[in-house]
């Protein structure tokens, strides 16, 4: 199948010939073929947005070519849009007038430029807005005028630029959901889509084909389909096992491993980095509220950002305590017992479920009980870990199960000695002597 | 949607006020059009150079009109020019450092230097027909206002996001669109606001510009300058006064029909993400907007008019991508630079010829008036700087001064300090003071306002919870103020300062030298040199006094306000 836009041996750099010269972009072929939505994934500053510029004729590359539909391109590409970060709206004009203005630079007549916007607006779920300004409008709304804008010209190709990171976990997550379903549904008039981004999962979701950029010189590390059945589930271990290969990929340069055969082995379990305490407020209130309430309004009562509860519920729903249901969450029947447990009992009941339920406060507990000593080096789990996560990631995970450990009185830890041990004269059958503060 | 606004015309209130508000608007126009038939018997009756001055308070409204529709007409030239300078000046980069250097310079000359070229080139232009002078006079004015609203747009179109510019490209925007769609309305908030500077500017040189001697010709044109001067000149107080009232009230009427609404429409053009909550408003605006007989004129006429306009540019735009006029673009250049580099080398050697008659007496007292100004500055914006401070940080963390206050500074600051000269000087001298310390005086008058309404919005600017951690701390005054204070409003204070120490340059011209009640006040200075060198038509000393002064003012705001304002920018930034 031909490209629709296809990069040869395209390069970028700045300044003069000689020492200052730096080079952003190493010579890079790229290809967006009609049918599919492109991901171009990269660390921040790895020049993702100028090849998005090189490839859209907004600049120029200092070597190679850009060809569109065959021929090279000199200008700004005819008949592509732009989803830009920042939304780019005119905030003097009308969400109706903002999504008319690239009719109008057609020539289009006023009265099919409004007929066309307002059918655009349908699609995009903004009709009554016509008359708003872009600054009366939340984050979500505005990049909602976004793409009407861009998908009002038709365009061949729809490039966005990192079209969700200004927004909040929950509204890009919704409006991604939304993107997938004009995509799928074919209502949306566009042959490609072409989306740069640094949330990996963003890509793992949205892309039939994603390719990874390294950086300092940008070069293509990694280019490869994602053969993943829709709707994607995050939880779906063979999604997780793409999005853990990208991360290696773009957190080890020099080693270029190839991406995972879906599906992908049994994939370590994560531990959310949650407080125990923040588990037990969360599963306190859910008794008082009657054991099921929206996250939003949990995370309100908690006063935390939605952000730093999802993390206490995935603990509470990893211990068997809670489930997460279509935003709500529910209390189990473990959990409600923990919530009406005194102290000495919670310890209790999180000991059990953690050995029952977290593979690696499991491992972690066995390992030492099998050791004469009780005694192991820090080195032992994290070369146990470091095959399933980044460096950075595998001393988190340690950090977390050392915290839940100690809570649970099922082994501890000495940063001086960087050792784990069990605690002296307590088996971790034997209900605990001490009841912490 | 459509149906509400249905309903509400077919209540029986709302017709009749709409009706009466397209009488008021109807009234306007007729109006405006006899305005236009006066201006133009007067313009292109016979020359008159020195009209008679009346000292009746009569000839206050017909004066009055004069001087509003120069300084409209000057206006108007300015913001043709602006646009043209600062469209150029942005997009062109083999221009642009000459442009803005060009620009700098030039705002740097006070309006007298203009004066002489200006007025002897209208004059031989037009020599039978008032227009002639008029023009030049207007030219004048002109040449007070536009330089930094030439500046405001170029700065404006330098600092589009460039999101948004991406935006116009991709979607392939014509010049007409990117420029009514993206460029006019990003400037449009600068360019009202130095509009306001510079009108506010031209009120202040309107004697200087409506009546002036040069060399053996006298030069008087009826408007409300010269009736100010012809009754200060002749100890008329109770013309002073009179002429005063007209001034200020024609000012605060502008400021009612004019400014007001022009700032009130222009917020919608204020680049912001979220909604403010104070937004300014303007009972003028809203009947404009309320008018129906407007809003059919914009249905009929504009909203068809725009549409033909759009669509020959969008349909030009498509195909002519190519490449054909570049060699005769070349050519063009090539002739307009050769053209360009003739009359400058012309007038260079001319100003040398000029210069060279200058004797040596002419340029020690140069030398010294100019230390004299330059110590008159230094005082005024240290006296302006000391009062306005304390002052404006009052007046900017109390809510409740700040809702009182404003109203009397900008009715202060829009009132034109040379038209208090006249009554100043009666009291200075009735006191004994020289114009040497008074001119000092007059000059705080006319630019200390530029460093009050900075430091004001200096002080509304800083972040209340940098004000609580200084409560939390119990900072105590001293600290308060070395901590939280001055470094917030020092990136305000440097900008208003930059603004007054120009503005006190410009001033010392009228400052300085002074005719009154039938004599001439002057004392040691470089402003009083350049009028002094005006009115006796003495070339060679207005233009080294002219080369000097522009000199001075360039090298101080490189030397001391740039690295200031880069201070500001990058250290004393509050980011919100």
């Amino acid at each position: 199948m031909p490209a629709i836009i296809e990069a040869r041996k395209v390069e970028k750099s700045y300044g003069t010939e000689g020492d200052g010269r730096i080079q952003v972009i190493a010579p890079t072929d790229m290809a967006i073929y009609p049918g599919e939505i492109m991901a171009l994934l990269g660390p921040s500053g790895s020049g993702k947005s100028t090849l998005l510029r090189i490839l859209t004729g907004l600049a120029r590359p200092t070597g190679g070519e850009v060809l569109h539909n065959g021929q090279p391109l000199t200008g700004p590409c005819s008949n592509v849009a732009i989803v830009f970060q920042s939304f780019a709206l005119f905030p003097w004009l009308t969400v109706l007038e903002n999504v008319a203005a690239p009719l109008k630079a057609l020539g289009v007549q006023a009265a099919e430029r409004e007929e066309r916007s307002t059918r655009i607006l349908d699609v995009v779920g903004l009709d009554g807005f016509e008359n708003a300004y872009p600054k009366e409008l939340s984050g979500g709304m505005k990049q909602r005028v976004g793409f009407a804008r861009a998908l009002v010209v038709e365009p061949e190709v729809l490039f966005m630029d990192e079209p969700f990171s200004a927004l909040d976990v929950l509204t890009a997550e919704n409006l991604r959901g939304e993107l997938l379903e004009l995509w799928q549904s074919h209502k949306m008039p566009t042959r490609a889509v072409f989306v740069v981004t640094h949330n990996i999962e963003e890509a793992v979701l949205l892309a039939d084909r994603i390719v990874v950029l390294g950086k300092n010189p940008a070069v293509v590390r990694t280019d490869f389909p994602v053969a993943l059945d829709r709707p994607r589930d995050h939880k779906d271990p063979r999604f997780t096992s793409l999005v853990d290969y990208i991360y290696r990929v773009l957190t080890r340069p020099g080693e270029e491993a190839p991406p995972p055969v879906l599906p992908a082995r049994p994939r370590y379990q994560m531990l959310p980095h949650a407080q125990h305490g923040a588990v037990a407020g969360l599963l306190e209130l859910l008794a008082d509220h009657g054991g099921r309430d929206d996250m939003y309004r949990v995370a309100a009562a908690l006063s935390f950002e939605i952000d730093d509860l999802l993390p206490v519920v995935d603990a509470a729903a990893l211990l068997g305590f809670a489930k997460v249901e279509e935003g709500d969450v529910e209390i189990t029947a473990a959990g409600t017992a923990f919530a009406e447990a005194d102290i000495l009992q919670r310890k209790e009941l999180f000991r059990s479920a953690a050995l029952q339920n977290l593979s690696l406060i499991r491992e972690i507990t066995r390992s030492l009980e099998a050791r004469a000593d009780h005694t192991l080096p820090d080195g032992f789990f994290e070369d146990l870990l470091d095959e399933h996560f980044s460096e950075e990631e595998a001393k988190a995970q340690l950090d977390t199960a050392i915290h839940w450990g100690r809570y649970a009185e099922l082994f501890d830890h000495d940063t001086d000695t960087h050792q784990f041990f069990l605690p002296e004269e307590t088996s971790p059958t034997a209900p605990p002597e001490v009841a912490a503060r | 949607m459509t149906l509400r606004p249905l309903l509400s015309r077919a209540v029986v209130g709302e017709r009749t006020w709409s009706a009466l508000l397209d009488l008021l608007v109807l009234a306007a126009v007729l109006a405006g059009i006899d305005g236009v038939a006066v201006i133009t018997r007067y313009w292109f009756g016979a020359v008159t150079p020195a009209a008679e001055i009346s000292h009746s308070p009569r000839a206050l409204p017909l004066y009055a009109f004069y001087s509003v529709v120069r300084i409209a007409a000057a206006y108007m030239m300015s913001l043709a020019f602006a646009l043209a300078y600062g469209y150029i000046a942005a997009y062109n980069r083999r221009l642009e450092g000459l442009m803005v250097a060009v620009l700098d310079i030039l705002q740097s000359i006070p309006v007298l230097s203009f004066l002489p070229g200006v007025m002897l080139a209208m004059v031989a232009l037009f020599p039978t027909r008032q227009l002639g002078v008029e023009f030049g006079a207007i030219l004048l004015i002109f040449t007070g206002q536009v330089w930094n609203m030439a500046f405001s747009f170029y700065a404006s179109l330098k600092s589009i996001p460039r999101e948004l510019r991406e935006a116009a490209r991709i979607y392939a925007f014509s010049a007409w669109q990117r420029f009514t769609q993206l460029e006019l309305p990003y400037g449009a908030i600068g360019l009202v606001w130095n509009s306001m500077v510079s009108v506010a500017g031209g009120w202040f040189f309107l004697m200087a510009c409506e009546m002036f001697v040069l060399g053996k010709r006298d030069f008087r044109l009826p408007g409300l300058g010269s009736y100010l001067q012809t009754a200060a000149g002749s100890g008329d107080t109770g013309a002073v006064f009179w002429g005063l009232g007209a001034m200020i009230g024609v000012i605060l009427l502008i400021d009612f029909l004019v400014w007001r609404p022009a700032i009130a429409w222009s917020d919608k053009f204020k680049f912001e993400q979220v909604e403010g909550s104070a937004q300014p408003t303007s009972a003028v605006l809203h009947m404009l907007r309320r008018s129906a007989l407007i809003e059919r004129f914009s249905l009929v006429v504009m909203a068809p008019l725009s549409e033909r306009i759009n669509s020959r540019f969008a349909r030009r735009a498509a195909p002519a991508a190519g490449s054909a006029p570049r060699a005769w673009k070349i050519i063009a250049a090539v002739l307009l630079g050769v053209a360009g580099a003739g009359v400058i080398l012309y007038a260079l050697d001319g100003a040398v010829m000029t210069l060279k008659t200058l004797t040596g007496s002419e340029v020690v007292s140069t030398l010294a008036g100019a230390a004299a100004t330059f110590g008159r500055v230094l005082v005024s914006l240290a006296i302006a700087a000391l009062w306005t401070i304390p002052a404006g940080v009052a007046i900017g963390f109390d809510p409740k001064l700040a809702r009182i206050a404003q109203p009397f500074a900008q009715i202060a600051a829009s009132v034109p300090a040379t038209a208090l000269f006249p009554v100043i000087l009666l009291a200075l001298l009735r006191i004994g003071g020289g114009l040497g310390v008074g001119s000092i005086l007059l000059m705080l008058l006319g630019t200390q306002w530029y460093v009050l309404f900075n430091v004001i919005a200096g002080a509304m600017a800083i972040p209340s919870d940098l004000k609580e951690v200084a409560d939390v701390f119990r900072f105590r005054r001293w600290d308060r103020w070395r901590t939280v204070i001055l470094p917030g409003i020092f990136p305000y204070l440097v900008t208003g300062m930059v603004t007054a120490s120009g503005g006190a340059w410009n001033a010392s011209i009228v400052a300085e030298y002074f005719h009154f009640q039938g004599r001439t006040l002057s004392t040691i200075g470089l402003g009083a040199q350049i009028s002094q060198a005006t009115d006796t038509g003495n070339f060679a000393v207005l233009l080294f006094s002219t080369i000097v002064m522009a000199l001075l003012v360039v090298s101080v705001n490189r030397s001391v306000w740039r690295p200031l304002y880069r201070l500001a920018q990058t250290r004393f930034k509050l980011e919100s």
